[in-house]
């Protein structure tokens, strides 16, 4: 869908499945000694309801835009940091990946760091829901103010 | 005249659409943008406080909606 680039860092809302292969690849470079990797997969129970799927909808532009203003702000508050992201919408099977981020240090603390401060940012600020599809055939928009996302 | 608001997943259910073209002259305040839309149909569905987008960018509600402006009504985001 869209993309943004700039030199160690990508971002992007994306309608096919995750190559977190391709992903590893492309935030390797020669001065990475640590590669610390976030999924996001879709599980088949929530809140004691089996789960058979998960719809995601963004805003895309906007949601590209956040992402892309989380990647960098954490680039620069960890110096070094190239990071990967990618977050995926329409229609996922279980154990399918909805987000993935990678994020690449010379040293493993801020690599780990890194991951951990876009997944956290970005359930906060990012225009993306997700609809649980039951087994029962309901469906139902989930809101993190509500319960336990 | 009318002012154009995006709308997303509970909430384009809510109105049973994904733009609400809203009865109002800009420019306004967000706030009286929220303040109409809420008694539109499925209006009754917004919680106290819907949080908006201009421009792709998020706003507080004192701010000002200018004609051409990009609008979006934004349900609680639920991402990763």
């Amino acid at each position: 869908m869209t993309v943004s680039e700039r030199d160690g860092l990508h971002v992007a809302i994306v309608s096919a499945r995750i190559d977190v292969g391709a992903l590893l690849t492309r935030a390797q470079a020669p001065g990475v000694g640590a590669v610390s990797m976030f999924l996001g997969t879709v599980r088949d129970l929530n809140d004691g309801r089996p789960v058979s799927g998960m719809e995601y909808e963004a805003y895309g532009p906007m949601a590209e835009s956040e992402l892309r203003a989380i990647a960098e702000e954490t680039c620069g508050r960890i110096a070094g940091l190239r990071l990967v992201v990618e977050h995926r919408v329409g229609t996922l099977d279980i154990g399918e990946a909805s987000v993935a981020i990678v994020a690449a240090h010379a040293h493993r603390a801020q690599a780990m760091d890194g991951a951990r401060e876009v997944i956290e940012a970005l359930k906060r600020r990012v225009p993306i829901w997700k609809r649980e599809h039951y087994l029962s055939g309901d469906r139902e928009w989930l809101d993190p103010t509500k319960v336990q996302a | 005249m009318s002012i154009p608001v995006l709308l997303f997943a509970s909430y384009a259910d809510a109105f049973g659409a994904r733009r609400l073209d809203v009865p109002l002259d800009a420019p306004c305040q967000v706030a009286d943008l929220v303040r109409v839309i809420r008694s539109m149909p499925g209006g009754d569905r917004l919680p106290a406080a819907p949080l908006v987008a201009v421009n792709r960018t998020w706003v507080h509600e004192d701010v000002a909606v200018q004609v051409g402006d990009e609008i979006a009504l934004i349900p609680p985001v639920a991402g990763g």
